[in-house]
């Protein structure tokens, strides 16, 4: 539908103002909100993603295609029942206690929001028992960490054990990334997968989903 | 000597490009006025919100020596293990620029402006760097000064958390320096607050000192190796002293 079209190019070209007012005209025209969603908002951040990924366009681009598609999720949300958008899955994320760093974090959150993820971010300076509790509570798919500070590192670990001690590792995979971690670090703690940037834990986290509806064990991959 | 010096928030305005860089974009890479924009909003905010302050403090080799050994968590041979027992004069430092612009980035991301937040994060870590290129000004004119600058002298500044120095040697560095009096605290897992701040030693000596291979082991974990860039930087402005 050509509307669909305009909203995903209004998305790319960063137009908060444009999405927004074809959001609304779409759903004037009885669109429903799940093709918007789906085949408008994250068809656009797909592109955008994958541009971004191939060194095409830059952090700024994403990050105004994600303002405009917030915009126009917040009109559609009202819209599904409950307010309960579709989800690709549902992910805790968060930055381990001990450190306040929290912006690659937050791009994370915001590249996964922007692929259709549910995501539910619990700060900075989160302790093992808040993930573990939240994770539990929200029956989340997917927990992600991250931290700046080798010092904090070790906080990760206490996050995988916890997880295991309350016997959850077959239902919750684990992703870390930041600074300091690597996919060494992630192997050898327990964790499932290790990103490297925003744009490579959106492809890890949807391989971690898929891989874990299909009951295969995801392999972490070294990172860049 | 210990003082504290008011920066003017004018002196560590970054530069475009090295701000951008931070952000993917590659150098002379044309960009469309939205993004232009955006950097132009996240520097008017830096001027704004920031409040550059240092403390400096020199210190004697056998101080820094007892210093350095910190929690004992220092890598077996670091680059600064040699480094500092060559130097003529040492000190040591802390900057900040404040807590006001990490409460507005945080205020950006809360009410969706992304880019704007990501850009302001961006150019005041540049911003802050910038403060420890001036921390190592001063502690060079202050040499200058005292008549203890040589021919051949090259300054560069090392921090806790990096090249060996494991991040805990910053509990010592407090103790010592006391950059509470500017407004920096050290939580326990030895992150500064305010965020956007920066600590360590300057070395002065001879530039020959400050040259060292990256292949320590824990070179291996280093993503940026931005060691190189800053020894080739500190020898090309020793040699255009001389």
């Amino acid at each position: 539908m050509d509307i669909l079209r305009k909203i995903s190019e209004a998305l790319q070209n960063g137009n908060n103002e444009k999405v927004t007012m074809l959001t609304k005209k779409a759903v004037e025209e009885n669109i429903s909100p799940k093709e918007i969603l789906d085949k408008g908002l994250i068809e656009g951040m797909n592109i955008i993603g994958d541009k971004y990924k191939n060194h095409i366009i830059f952090l700024p681009d994403v990050l105004l295609a994600a303002k405009a598609m917030y915009g126009g999720i917040a009109l559609l949300k009202p819209m599904f029942i409950e307010g309960n958008m579709p989800s690709a899955g549902k992910v805790v994320i968060g930055t381990v206690q001990g450190d306040l760093h929290d912006i690659g974090k937050n791009l994370v959150g915001i590249m996964l929001k922007g692929a259709g993820f549910e995501v539910i971010d619990l700060g900075n300076n989160v302790p093992p028992e808040k993930f573990v509790r939240t994770v539990k509570k929200e029956n989340a798919s997917i927990v992600g960490m991250s931290t700046l500070l080798t010092t904090t590192m070790p906080v990760m670990r206490d996050v995988v054990n916890l997880i295991k001690k309350e016997n959850l590792e077959d239902s919750i995979k684990i992703i870390v990334g930041g600074a300091p971690v690597s996919a060494e670090f992630a192997r050898e703690i327990g964790a499932d997968a290790y990103s490297y940037d925003s744009a490579n834990a959106v492809e890890t986290v949807k391989a971690l989903i898929a891989e874990k509806d299909e009951g295969k064990e995801y392999k972490v991959k070294s990172g860049e | 000597m210990r003082e504290i010096i008011d920066i003017s928030t004018q002196d560590i305005k970054p530069n475009r490009a090295a701000v951008l860089e931070t952000q993917g974009v590659p150098p002379n890479k044309e960009l469309p006025e939205r993004i232009l924009s955006i950097f132009d909003t996240a520097m008017e905010l830096l001027l704004k919100f920031s409040h550059p302050r240092a403390i400096l403090a020199d210190i004697s080799i056998p101080e820094f020596d007892a210093l350095y050994k910190g929690e004992g968590l220092n890598e077996k041979e670091t680059p600064l293990g040699t480094i500092f027992r060559k130097a003529d004069n040492l000190a040591l430092f802390a900057v900040t620029i404040g807590e006001q612009v990490s409460q507005k980035i945080n205020e950006l991301f809360n009410i969706n402006e992304f880019a704007k937040g990501s850009m302001l994060d961006a150019v005041a870590s540049v911003g802050i760097d910038k403060t420890g290129d001036i921390m190592e000004k001063h502690f060079l004119d202050l040499l200058r000064k005292e008549e203890k600058l040589t021919p051949s002298t090259g300054i560069l500044r090392y921090s806790p958390g990096y090249c060996g120095w494991h991040i805990s040697g910053q509990k010592k560095l407090f103790e010592f320096l006391h950059p509470e009096d500017i407004g920096i605290t050290l939580l326990e897992s030895y992150l500064m607050k305010p965020l956007k701040s920066i600590s360590g030693i300057i070395v002065a000596g001879n530039r020959e000192i400050h040259i060292f291979k990256d292949t320590f082991p824990f070179c291996k974990q280093c993503k940026t190796h931005s060691c190189r860039g800053r020894i080739r930087s500190m020898l090309k402005k020793s040699l255009k002293r001389e």
